[in-house]
């Protein structure tokens, strides 16, 4: 028999928005751990090779971890667990579709981008096209995707701090911008992938405890605990509801989430720091299982505060079901157990920022300062020293967006970030990597048709229109929800046409010798 | 047999090394989007194949393996290009390598 648990709204007690010391001391241990890490890596990031890609010195395994810590996000964390609590199985459809990127990531660039770039996904797309054209292009593709994947994660960020540590918002903001840039200024990518490191395996493990403290309530079996769910909230909460209405706006954010993830250029920028094509599909590999693992765990830990916590409880000190994990960490193991994963939480919100920080640094620097300002020949020490001025800078316009966006409904900048990932980045490099008669006019318009038409749609659909304008229902110009299906097909066609109808004879000719690097590595930095 | 650029480009050993890694992408690709689309196609069809029950007695959904099991098969295609890749992929890359470098 499943264990009867009737808690009344309001009869759980919390330490949650109240910082305990349980709380205090955990988030000093990760935060001095990190630093003493980036204490270590200063004194291995000198050249530019180690500031952006960590000397290629990261193994697949250590890649691989860092991959999944760059992409589970605090929202992927306390986001899903909250829709799974509230919103029962559509939560879990949610989950699915966040993995399903990461084989196709594998299958399509993982290796052609090792063996072709350098430092950023730009070196790719430009490999060999005219470099300041598509450099340009391709930074405004990949700037604006970071920074509206940072708007969302730092205004995110703020929120949770302020609900788990009762920090006010604008500390919070300045808290993150201020640890977060010291990881990257003075350690570089080495200081991130260790950072993304131990946040993925906190993350994890946190994950994992709970979910085993959870089964043990319900004697191990996942059966009893979704009985329990049914029990309390019918037999619905196992069975698909009202996520996916409309199945071509489902395929749209799909496909928005499946290639996005190739066009996210804080991923991407991770292919570079490993030593080979075979490390870096290795590292695919272990990134997968580990993102498939976490995903596959999530819904658990939701069904469980759902079923020991109630939904009612959850609701009442967070609407969108945010604070289901720490309430449950508090059920399951007291403060203390609260304490370490609202310190893993913090952590992950640091280590995300900081992998987006430095995206967009190397974009600013590498791309525009070095290959369109400084025409492709700036020093190694003029290169190191613009990319640390791009950090800061960044990073204070993120804290900057952050308190300006304070309230306000960001959760479609997500949506919007891969949607601008998958239509403006993903065809260009693409095309660049397998289609000989892609031309360098062919990759300005993909990327800029993708870019625009991604940020165009997104405001005249629903999401934004409707849900954040207030317009009334119905007046919405673009029916879809994610732009995807209509701004990644209109950049390959955009891209397609006009390279036939333009000439790039440089080329065609280097794409022959771009072929023995991108299947042997001959050459590869 | 030290080979230069060219002539190895145009070998039909490295052209069947480009399309067959082409070929594994492809129909690697199809499988995981037969199976994630399909699982949404699914959802957006057919909710009550998926919100049948497993047993009489429970209330677990088929839906709920079906998920995870969607997840597996994803991670199962990277086993699989994985183990292609490590097989039969890279002694052929190595081979192309020494022909070309002469080592």
């Amino acid at each position: 028999m499943p264990p009867v648990i009737d808690q009344a709204a309001g009869s759980i007690q919390t330490t949650l928005g109240h910082p305990t010391l349980p709380a205090i001391v955990f988030f000093l241990i990760i935060v001095s751990i990190t630093l003493v890490i980036t204490y270590w890596a200063a004194k291995r990031t000198k050249t530019t090779k180690e500031f952006y890609a960590a000397g290629r010195s990261v193994s697949a395994f250590q890649n691989g971890l860092a991959l999944a810590g760059d992409y589970m996000s605090a929202a992927s964390f306390l986001g899903i667990a909250g829709m799974v609590a509230l919103k029962g199985y559509d939560g879990m459809i949610y989950a699915v579709g966040w993995l399903v990127g990461w084989p196709a990531l594998m299958f399509l660039i993982a290796e052609p981008l090792r063996n072709l770039g350098k430092f950023t996904f730009a070196d790719v797309v430009a490999f060999r096209l005219k470099q300041t054209p598509v450099r340009i292009a391709s930074a405004i593709g990949g700037i604006l995707t970071v920074l509206f994947y940072t708007i969302a994660q730092m205004v995110g960020s703020g929120s949770l701090i302020k609900l788990m540590f009762g920090l006010p918002y604008e500390v919070a903001e300045v808290l993150v911008g201020a640890i977060m840039l010291a990881y990257v200024l003075f350690g570089g990518m080495l200081a991130t992938t260790w950072v993304q490191i131990v946040k993925a395996v906190l993350l994890l493990c946190g994950v994992s405890v709970m979910m085993v403290m959870v089964l043990a309530k319900f004697h191990f079996s996942p059966g009893e605990l979704y009985s329990a769910v049914a029990t309390q909230y019918g037999q619905g909460a196992l069975e698909p509801g009202g996520l996916i209405t409309s199945p071509i706006d489902a395929i749209s954010l799909g496909l928005a989430l499946m290639f996005g993830l190739l066009g996210l250029p804080h991923i991407l920028q991770r292919f570079f720091t490993v030593p080979d094509a075979k490390a870096a599909r290795t590292s695919v590999l272990y990134a997968t299982g580990f993102i498939g693992y976490f995903y596959i765990i999530i819904p658990i830990v939701g069904f469980g505060a759902a079923a020991l916590i109630g939904r009612e409880v959850i609701m009442n000190i967070d609407k969108g079901g945010n604070m289901a994990a720490p309430l449950l960490a508090e059920f399951l193991g007291g403060t203390p157990f609260l304490g370490f994963i609202a310190a893993v939480a913090f952590a992950t919100i640091l280590a995300v920022v900081a992998g987006l920080t430095l995206a967009a640094a190397s974009s600013f620097s590498h791309d525009i300062y070095v290959h369109v300002i400084k025409g492709g020949s700036a020093t190694e020490q003029e290169e190191v020293r613009a990319s640390k001025i791009a950090t800061l800078l960044f990073g204070i316009v993120a804290v900057c967006l952050g308190i300006l966006f304070k309230g306000q409904n960001v959760a479609f900048m997500v949506g919007l970030a891969f949607a601008i990932a998958c239509s403006a980045n993903f065809p260009a490099l693409v095309l660049s990597i397998f289609w000989k008669r892609f031309t360098t006019a062919g990759a300005v318009w993909s990327i800029l048709t993708g870019a625009f038409l991604a940020v165009g749609l997104i405001i005249v659909s629903p999401t934004v229109w409707v849900d954040v304008f207030k317009n009334p229902k119905g007046s919405e110009l673009f029916a879809l929800k994610n732009p995807a299906i209509v701004s990644m097909t209109a950049a390959f066609v955009v891209g397609w046409i006009v390279s036939l109808m333009t000439k790039d004879e440089i080329a065609q000719q280097k794409f022959e010798d771009e072929k023995l690097r991108t299947y042997l590595g001959v050459g590869a930095e | 047999m030290q080979k230069n650029v060219s002539d190895l480009l145009e070998s039909s050993e490295f052209k069947s090394l480009v399309v067959k890694r082409g070929t594994v992408s492809i129909v690697l690709l199809l499988l995981l989007f037969v199976s994630y689309y399909g699982f949404v196609l699914l959802i957006g069809f057919n909710k009550s194949f998926l919100a049948q029950k497993l047993s009489e007695t429970g209330a677990t959904t088929l839906g709920i393996p079906l998920a995870v099991a969607v997840i597996l098969a994803a991670w199962l295609f990277t086993v699989i290009y994985v183990v292609w890749a490590n097989t039969s992929y890279d002694p052929e890359v190595r081979r192309l390598r020494a022909l070309l470098l002469g080592k």
